[in-house]
């Protein structure tokens, strides 16, 4: 009864003599950057005192009218335009009624049958080489405001700050096939979002969440099972855990001769597993129809091609850049464009140094020391400007790769500027050749005895000698220097 | 001065522009009939202490170059007014006081308009003789026991009653018009875009339109140059060249060609009503005007569609009356049961029966057949008109297939309430400007209208045409002040 078969690359779910395939298709929603709603002028700051980012429209006050901010249309296109898909020129917002407390307007505005953005594909970088994700649409809509209910005891709070901001709805076709390819996509579109500056994907404060839909089908099978949708996750890691549980559970369903209801699940993170929130039978019924206070949202070309202009170079085009242009593998260009502020960081520290270095130094040294003070790279103690200026020191000869590591580590507090420090500490390496002659005639007349036995065919006593060199030098002799003197004395 | 009330808007505009009498002289007067006058039942909320003062302070330091030069004005009580009390004739809105102004409002305020009142309606204005509203029966000043019309009532009533010099209504299908012509008073419906709806409670978005209603067409024209403004703030409104209306105004009609639709005589209409109509047919070929039989053979799905589209629409704006955020709120047991209780304590029966019907027409399963299929028929009722008007400048119709009913008439019979709007309603679905203005009288001696159609933003030629009937037709209302002890 083992759930997971690890080593397979594939995500199978075995029981008895039967391998199920997991299918799964994410709705993912994700808050646009804007300082101002979807239809109302009210600030979205987050974390902000309860009921103070709240106008008379997102309170749906007698009278109010929504009005379209144009920033989150821009905003739609341009993520559009990052997930290779279609932009629509003309799309419709549609009212979705229903009732709840901290819904204001009593309907959420929402895009139904014309959403802004059509199909596109995202590309995932996985282990096993890529693999292209379909997307259905995106679509803009409102976000409903905060019911709080451990507060008082008796009644239910409400905070409408949140009413009104503008969420993009991403949602994929059925074509993700494991936990990895989720854990993928979620952090190629935050990736994408973030380098275009539309989301900030930032999960703990709610700005990526997502609904998933999930099914089984035995393996080989080409129809899809039905699917189950499990609502409002917002971790990657909950995604998993809630897919794992829904998968299997689906799997024991079958496998027990029964079969799958689609419905509307919950995951409860507490006890790791979902629950049936409601069938298909109970299911709103939205009556969804064209908002009459807007009308449909006509895009211009020139409107549309003014974005697409201005659209900044994306992970998939600047990877492919640094593999060209740089020489690197595709495994480091991905470790180093999946996050915008790395590859800012990188590009910041190979314009002035050697590339190769920079790669080494970065997903090495400066990786490591981040996640020991659990850092973002933008609170990097280091800045680039002196880790550049530490790899031409390494590449100039000046220090030796070892001596660097030391003067790294006094680096990062207060961001020294290495110069300064070898200079301080005198850390500069030895690379006169005379100074260094002197250094290894004393070292050869001193051990005559292992002279004679490196000369007698005992190669490896070479490093002895280097290594007597370095420690007499303070650790500052230039290696290579050192190399070839050594071998044009002993030999 | 006793003969204040008496006076024409504009006559009152240049009576304090000239310094003949002051704006507290006229303020006074209408505040002092509208306290003789409580059993016309046309006010919800009063707003005279503060309607005086700001009289006063205009006398002290008086603006001439605005356009109703401090003019005391009652309007109806679903324009929401700043700190003064907003009602839709609901329960449900009973205490609200809105913290901000219309934008039609504050165009009156911006050109020196002061608000004595707000006047009663039907309930969220869905009504056609103000029997809807939680305040009451408003009474029509012609004749006691008469409805005044619906759904802005207490405007028509106010008005032909001379409680304010003029007024503002909303029309979502007829609204303006048919009290208008049961009053003996002129009111015209806009083309959709031209009044902003910010800050008016909304009914059925697609089809609301705040217009004037006013003792005659120079007045309305005055009226609607100070209301039609283009407004950032909806997003349905059009930013049109609005013309000087008053300016503009003239009664040459030479070589306009008016339609007259066939579908437009029903059966059941009273003689007076078919008299009247071809009565101003002669007025408008006497002043050289062309009369053309024209074709809208889509006029009969005019109601259905209405009675689909405009309760559909309703049902989800009402949907924020719930008791949560303001607003009436009944005590219940958890949030649904609060739900429930709010909103059938909260909202009278056509309210409820509006946003039953529109409920229904937007689920799943119905929506094709009733909703999409309504939008299509629309679509059809608004191609009828276009047709038209390649052949015609403006259509003439009577506004109402009757006179003004009894009170208590109608009340069990909503079809044929709805009924009523059989002539106003298909104007509102293609979106089109319409005036009415009173042109006869039936044997009661009950005021009958006429409605002149328009193209798209062309009021200035339908004011001109009512301007040319109105001078010809010679009509005079008959009020004999039945309420005033």
């Amino acid at each position: 009864m083992d759930k997971l078969s690890k080593e397979n690359k594939e995500y199978l779910i075995k029981r008895n003599t039967n391998e199920y395939e997991v299918v799964i298709g994410l709705e993912v929603h994700a808050q646009v950057l804007s300082e101002s709603k979807l239809f109302s002028t009210s600030p979205t700051k987050f974390g902000s005192e309860p009921n103070t980012q709240v106008s008379l429209v997102d309170a749906a006050f007698p009278g109010m009218l929504p009005v379209i901010n144009e920033f989150c249309i821009k905003q739609a296109i341009k993520t559009g335009i990052g997930l290779n898909a279609k932009i629509n020129k003309k799309s419709i917002f549609d009212r979705k009624n229903y009732f709840y407390a901290d819904l204001p307007q009593g309907y959420q505005i929402s895009q139904y049958k014309n959403p802004i953005v059509g199909e596109g594909t995202v590309t995932l970088d996985l282990p096993n080489g890529e693999k292209k994700i379909g997307i259905e649409r995106l679509h803009l809509e409102q976000d409903a405001g905060k019911s709080i209910h451990d507060i008082d005891p008796n009644n239910t709070l409400v905070d409408l700050n949140r009413s009104g901001v503008a969420l993009m709805e991403i949602v994929s076709k059925p074509d993700l096939r494991s936990l990895d390819e989720v854990n993928s996509y979620i952090k190629k579109l935050r990736s994408i979002m973030r380098y275009l500056g539309t989301c900030d994907g930032n999960m703990q404060e709610g700005s990526l969440r997502a609904d998933v839909n999930v099914s089984v089908r035995k393996k080989g099978s080409k129809e899809l099972g039905t699917r189950c949708e499990i609502k409002n996750v917002n971790s990657i890691k909950f995604m998993q855990m809630a897919i794992d549980y829904e998968a299997n559970r689906q799997v024991d369903v079958i496998e027990e001769g029964g079969s799958i209801d689609q419905e509307t699940r919950l995951f409860d993170t507490k006890k790791n597993e979902t629950r049936s929130m409601r069938s298909k039978e109970d299911a709103h019924d939205y009556r969804y129809f064209p908002d009459p206070d807007l009308l449909p949202l006509e895009l211009d070309e020139n409107f549309i091609n003014d974005i697409k202009k201005n659209i900044p170079e994306l992970p998939d085009e600047k990877k492919k850049r640094f593999i060209e242009k740089f020489k690197l593998s595709p495994y480091e260009a991905n470790i180093l464009v999946s996050d915008i502020d790395t590859s800012k960081y990188f590009e910041e520290v190979s314009k002035n140094s050697d590339v190769k270095l920079a790669t080494n130094w970065i997903t090495g040294e400066l990786f490591a020391l981040l996640n020991e003070k659990n850092l973002e790279i933008t609170e990097s103690p280091i800045s680039s400007k002196n880790l550049s200026k530490l790899i031409n020191l390494i590449k100039k000869g000046t220090i030796s790769g070892k001596i660097a590591k030391t003067i790294f580590e006094l680096m990062s507090d207060g961001d020294k500027d290495p110069e300064k420090i070898v200079e301080e500490k005198g850390l500069k390496q030895q690379s006169d050749p005379k100074e260094l002659e002197k250094i290894i005639d004393k070292i050869i007349s001193e051990n005559p005895k292992n002279v004679e036995l490196y000369k007698s065919g005992k190669d490896k006593l070479f490093g002895f000698f280097v290594g007597q060199v370095m420690k007499s030098s303070g650790g500052k002799a230039n290696p290579q220097l050192v190399n070839e003197i050594l071998k044009k004395k002993l030999n | 001065m006793s003969n204040i009330i008496d006076l024409k808007l504009f006559e009152l505009v240049e009576k304090i522009k000239k310094k003949e009498i002051s704006s507290t002289e006229v303020t006074k007067a209408f505040i002092d009939r509208s306290q003789k006058s409580k059993k016309l039942n046309s006010y919800i909320t009063e707003n005279f202490e503060n309607a005086l003062q700001k009289a006063k302070q205009f006398d002290e330091k008086p603006d001439f170059n605005k356009k109703l030069p401090s003019i005391p004005l009652a309007v109806k009580d679903l324009f929401c007014t700043k700190n003064i009390r907003t009602t839709a004739g609901s329960k449900i809105l009973e205490n609200f006081i809105p913290t901000y102004e219309s934008t039609v409002t504050q165009n009156i305020l911006n050109e020196g308009g002061i608000i004595i009142g707000k006047l009663n309606c039907d309930e969220f204005a869905m009504g056609s003789s103000n029997e809807t509203s939680f305040f009451g029966n408003v009474q029509n000043p012609i004749s006691e026991n008469l409805v005044p019309g619906g759904s802005s009532g207490g405007s028509s009533s106010a008005l032909a009653a001379k409680l304010t010099p003029a007024t503002i209504g909303t029309d979502t299908g007829g609204s303006i018009r048919q009290p208008a012509s049961f009053t003996g008073t002129v009111g015209l419906k806009p083309t959709y875009g031209s009044c902003s709806r910010y800050g008016i409670v909304a009914f059925a978005s697609s089809l609301d339109q705040a217009g004037p209603m006013t003792q005659n067409v120079k007045d309305c024209a005055l009226m609607l140059e100070v209301i039609s403004s283009y407004d950032n703030k909806d997003s349905t409104s059009v930013d049109f060249k609005r013309g000087q209306y008053l300016k503009d105004l003239n009664e040459n009609i030479k070589g306009k060609k008016i339609g007259i639709p066939k579908q437009y005589r029903v059966d059941g209409m009273p003689k007076e009503i078919d008299e009247l109509w071809k009565k101003g047919m002669k007025i408008i070929e006497d002043n050289g005007g062309e009369i053309i039989e024209i074709n809208l053979p889509n006029t009969n799905y005019a109601l259905p569609t209405y009675y689909i589209v405009a309760p559909a629409e309703a049902s989800s704006n009402l949907a924020r009356y719930d008791g949560v955020k303001y607003g009436f709120r009944s005590k219940g047991e958890n949030l649904i049961d609060m739900y429930e209780k709010t909103r059938s304590e909260g909202f009278g029966d056509e309210v409820k029966r509006r946003i039953m019907i529109g409920t229904y027409v937007l689920s799943s399963g119905y929506y094709d057949a009733y909703y999409l299929k309504a939008q299509k028929v629309r679509r059809l009722i608004k191609n009828d008109f276009d047709e038209a008007y390649k052949k015609v400048d403006a259509i003439l119709t009577p506004s109402t297939p009757s006179s003004a009913f009894k009170i208590g008439e109608k009340t069990n019979d909503p079809v044929s309430m709805y009924l009523n709007d059989i002539f106003t309603v298909p104007i509102n679905l293609a979106g089109l400007p319409a005036i009415s203005i009173p042109a006869g009288h039936d044997k009661s001696g009950y005021p009958l209208g006429l409605q002149v159609i328009g193209k798209a933003f062309d009021e200035q030629n339908i004011l001109n045409i009512a301007y040319s009937i109105e001078k010809n037709i010679n009509f005079k209302n008959n009020i004999n002040d039945w309420w005033i002890n």
